[in-house]
């Protein structure tokens, strides 16, 4: 039985339409490394097998490891609520249902995610969620596309590499341009957006600027300077977008008073552990005014005809099933479990309990610093950071592959995240969050300073030892 | 009904033409297929519009639909009492409810349009 819907002669009636002679063609612009092949599935196993199999190559993952692991993902305690709540049957579908109303619990979900996503950016609106903060980024710099109605973007290096590239991919095919925002190179600044050249890519009239993105902190663990950003962008008529990270809103300014007009981030730190391949969260949020240039799906608040509280989806209209090629984003949808993870997580730590995890997560940064900075790997960049920040190290990659084998994962080698810049080569960007031990902290500088032959480790500390011998269990 | 002093677009514009500066809206047959209209996107003053080519949106309750330039010419003003009201589209389509002034750029253009007679015809068949 041949269930597409399509004949051979229709296939090549829309080919000769298209003007190209396969259908192979359209995927063209799609590197042949990334594209789906064939599957070669081995033959059937027993269950008994599979399940013996399945365990050997879960056993490959390394849960053992001192992590400073950070780049955009982040480790946190997860209140075993969470979890709880999200095994609930009622809450395992993904995807809105097209008949949303009916689904009155789902929909307070998202609403209540939106609430509290609105009060720690501080801004109005904020949408349903995104598939990641990559694309909620790129979906932040199309609305100011949309809104200004120009067809360009500045975008600081500091905003981490995988956004830029996502936006790249949003940008190819819709006529819209966009341009990096050089760091700064030395001095107090080093690291953080370089407001000169900022100055100078936003001063050409033939090229006006729809929006300025920058993050906070950048790419690097630093503090940029958003306020002057903002006005910079404003000043020139253009919106300003701030990538954040959700944690830190509860110690930091939060985008509204800053003055930006759109906030963006990875949601993931709010109660979803890191996973390789995700899934993660798109955070999106807004003033009032760009209301109906926000993608995605928004649930409103309302009484139903006997005056109860009722939840709905609203703005409906700008959606793709509706406004089909005009719609505010064909390509989103929305995470409403991961959506629910973060509303759980932070309705069950309240204001004070996320306050705690960004100032201790802050706090032990502070103290790994010291001890690296001890062991010989002082910090890059002179300027404040919240709780990652980059370490110069000698031969880094090797350094890292080293302490690999050692039960530490030294964050990232700077050489991998952003290869194109030979000032960063040397580095090691590192976090802490208030998961990281002292015990940790105590066995990466010691194996670090063991490494880099500064100071001769006499003595293996108590603590050290300890740990390794956890490391090893 | 269909005012008769008016041109229309098979896509349910109307515009009025004194001089050579034309005020564009939709009808009261668009205005109540759309049914409540609770947002009206116009473009700027100063921009250029091609005839037939699309000038903005106009968002109901259940639909968004894309607005169609009846005429060539320059933006002058959009209504800027949309903003805050834009049921007055609904309520008074020919009137508070119109949408943008136009200087236009070619006025024969308007020959291309439809009459009140035209027009009822359109809307009478559905």
């Amino acid at each position: 039985m041949v269930y597409g819907p399509h004949t051979p002669d229709d296939r090549s009636r829309m080919l000769a339409a298209l003007g190209i002679g396969s259908v192979d063609e359209l995927f063209d612009v799609i590197p042949v490394s990334v594209r789906a092949r064939p599957m070669a599935l081995p033959a059937g196993m027993t269950e008994l097998d599979l399940m013996a199999r399945l365990r050997t190559l879960a056993g490959h993952n390394r849960v053992d490891l001192a992590s400073f692991l950070g780049a955009g993902v982040y480790r946190h305690h997860l209140p075993p609520v969470v979890d709880q709540i999200l095994l609930r049957g009622e809450f395992y579908t993904a995807y809105t249902p097209y008949q949303p109303e009916i689904s009155q619990g789902t929909l307070q979900t998202i609403y209540e995610y939106q609430s509290l996503l609105a009060e720690l950016t501080g801004l109005d609106v904020v949408s349903a969620s995104h598939y990641d903060g990559a694309t909620a980024t790129a979906e932040a710099a199309l609305m100011t596309c949309r809104a200004t109605r120009r067809a360009r973007v500045l975008v600081s290096r500091g905003v981490h590499p995988q956004a830029r590239q996502t936006l790249q991919t949003y940008f190819a095919g819709a006529n819209l341009a966009f341009d990096v925002v050089p760091l700064v190179a030395d001095g107090p600044a080093a690291g953080t957006t370089d407001l000169g050249a900022l100055r100078r890519l936003l001063d050409d009239p033939a090229r006006p600027v729809a929006g300025v993105m920058a993050a906070q902190p950048n790419v690097l663990g630093l503090l940029e300077p958003m306020d002057e950003v903002g006005r910079l962008a404003h000043a020139a008529g253009a919106l300003f977008v701030a990538a954040v990270e959700p944690i830190s809103l509860a110690v930091l300014a939060p985008p509204a008073a800053y003055g930006a007009d759109i906030a963006a981030g990875e949601g993931q730190p709010l109660g979803i552990p890191p996973q390789y391949g995700g899934p993660y969260l798109g955070i999106l949020a807004c003033r009032d005014s760009l209301v109906r240039q926000i993608p995605g799906r928004l649930i409103g608040m309302t009484s139903d005809a006997d005056g109860r509280r009722a939840y709905v989806m609203t703005m409906r209209a700008r959606e793709q099933d509706i406004r089909r090629e005009k719609a505010a984003s064909n390509i989103c949808t929305n995470q409403a479990l991961c959506a629910l993870a973060a509303a759980v997580y932070v309705a069950s730590l309240g204001p004070g309990g996320l306050r705690d995890v960004a100032a201790t997560g802050a706090a032990r940064a502070t103290e790994l610093e010291a001890a690296l900075a001890d062991a010989g790997a002082p910090r890059m960049h002179p300027g404040p950071y919240l709780n990652e920040f980059a370490v110069r190290v000698p031969d880094a990659i090797a350094v890292h592959r080293r302490l690999l084998h050692r039960g530490i994962l030294a964050g990232v080698p700077l050489a991998e995240l952003e290869p194109g810049d030979p000032s960063l080569a040397d580095g090691l960007l590192v976090c802490a969050t208030e998961s990281t031990t002292a015990e940790e902290i105590e066995l990466f500088a010691w194996a670090l300073r063991d490494e880099l032959g500064s100071v001769p480790g006499a003595v293996t500390p108590g603590v050290v030892a300890a740990a390794i011998g956890k490391g090893r269990r | 009904m269909i005012p008769s002093d008016l041109h229309y677009t098979k896509e349910h514009e109307w515009v009025r033409v004194e001089g050579d500066v034309a005020t564009v809206g939709i009808t009261q047959h668009a205005a109540d297929q759309l049914g409540d209209i609770v947002f009206v996107e116009l473009p700027e003053p100063g921009k250029r519009l091609e005839q037939f080519a699309t000038f903005g949106v106009v968002e109901s309750v259940k639909a968004v639909s894309d607005l169609f330039a009846p005429v060539a010419g320059e933006v002058l003003e959009g209504n800027p009492g949309l903003a805050t009201t834009p049921e007055v589209v609904n309520s008074d389509p020919y009137g508070a409810g119109w949408m943008l002034r136009v200087r236009l750029s070619d006025p024969a253009q308007v020959g291309q349009l439809l009459d009140a007679a035209a027009y009822e015809a359109l809307t009478a068949e559905g």
